[in-house]
């Protein structure tokens, strides 16, 4: 159920909808704020907005239960959430030693289709609303995360790379029966 | 309908969303003349049987209406007390409507909360660790069915206790939750939800 809906939602008109709707947020996020470091942190709350409204939406459709440790969340974060929303599988690789950052591959990213960076936008991190999704979910499920992009297709890398990182467990507020 | 009630409690135990769809069973309307041979009392802002039970209208029955106007609490429609109005020959006769009396919202809302706690106490009871709270609590009239999701929302479902197929609504009701009052972005989280679109889709 869940790969049929991706499929037609990612194949056909309604990516390139999308993809000029996230561009031109971004395009007048820029016209308004004229400053790059600015543009992030906006993309950054948008995107823990809409991160923290997600995970029920995911939740609900996907039925999966709760991640023990930060291996199944990223196991699950790159097979079963990239695809259902973006419609792509990210791989996963970097483990740190302790276990509690990783990397997210990204071969193509639909925000940034067609998409070039020009020379006066060069520390714009165009896809960050993508850090605050994934920072806002996890907050509600109760892990505090960091989440950056290392590396990024639009200023030349060859892939796009976030780097997640677990910082805590969030134990106040903790729903019945988690302790 | 063998829903009764659906409630959805936010993770800070406040009442967000509430429907009833039960068909109030023991309602008796009758007519009459004074002077009225049923003791009322009033207790708790309402008028109740105190005595006199007969004809369906049992002890511990509310007022709920006069004359086919829904009355206010212990105040008629037009604001005059029930208990004065009746107490008064020159109103006879009337018709008074008695039956169950229904949950105020304020009611509704405290028991929200005391549920809410009753779970966690659930949870804690266990033997177990790490038990899940309050699933499914029965009584010979009604059975509660509680779904509490990864992020602290619970919804909780009356119904009759024969009703099958219970865990399937209570997951439905989440989508529809995830739907209308995620994806409006003017709807703050943890508030009440009071959108009629929310109301339909539950209905159905």
């Amino acid at each position: 159920m869940v790969g049929a809906e991706t499929k037609e939602l990612w194949s056909g008109t309604s990516s390139e909808l999308f993809t000029l709707t996230y561009g031109a947020l971004v395009t007048q996020l820029c016209k308004d704020y004229e400053n790059d470091e600015d543009v992030n942190k906006q993309l950054d709350k948008m995107g823990y907005n809409i991160g923290v409204r997600l995970i029920e939406d995911f939740l609900a459709r996907s039925n999966v239960g709760r991640c023990h440790d930060f291996r199944e969340t990223a196991d699950v974060i790159a097979k079963v959430a990239f695809k259902m929303y973006l419609g792509i599988t990210p791989s996963i690789t970097n483990w740190s030693p302790a276990g509690d950052e990783f990397s997210l591959i990204l071969e193509n990213n639909p925000l940034v289709d067609f998409v070039e960076l020009p020379d006066n936008h060069s520390s714009l991190i165009y896809s960050n609303l993508l850090c605050g999704v994934l920072r806002g979910a996890l907050e509600m499920v109760q892990m505090a995360v960091e989440a950056k992009f290392v590396q990024d297709t639009l200023k030349g890398d060859g892939v796009t790379e976030i780097r997640m990182r677990f910082i805590r467990r969030i134990e106040d507020n903790l729903p019945a029966g988690e302790e | 309908m063998a829903i009764f009630s659906v409630y959805v409690v936010n993770k800070a135990g406040g009442l967000i969303y509430q429907l009833d769809s039960y068909a109030p069973r023991a309602e008796a309307e009758k007519t009459f003349s004074y002077p009225l041979d049923l003791l009322l009392k009033l207790h708790d802002e309402r008028v109740l049987v105190a005595f006199g039970q007969r004809d369906g209208i049992r002890v511990g029955h509310a007022v709920l209406a006069i004359n086919g106007v829904d009355v206010n609490g212990k105040y008629t429609a037009d604001g005059k007390e029930v208990l004065e109005y009746l107490g008064n020959p020159a109103n006879y006769p009337v018709s008074i409507r008695f039956g169950r009396p229904r949950l105020t919202s304020n009611e509704k809302l405290m028991l929200a909360s005391m549920f809410h706690s009753l779970f966690a106490i659930g949870s804690q009871l266990s033997p177990e660790q790490g038990s899940s709270g309050i699933e499914m609590l029965e009584t010979d009239t009604f059975k509660l069915h509680c779904f509490q999701t990864l992020t602290g929302i619970k919804f909780v479902v009356l119904a009759d206790p024969r009703q099958a197929g219970i865990d399937s609504l209570l997951r439905k009701i989440y989508e529809i939750y995830s739907d209308f009052a995620l994806k409006n972005p003017f709807y703050s989280l943890e508030m009440p939800i009071s959108m009629k679109l929310k109301a339909e889709e539950a209905g159905a």
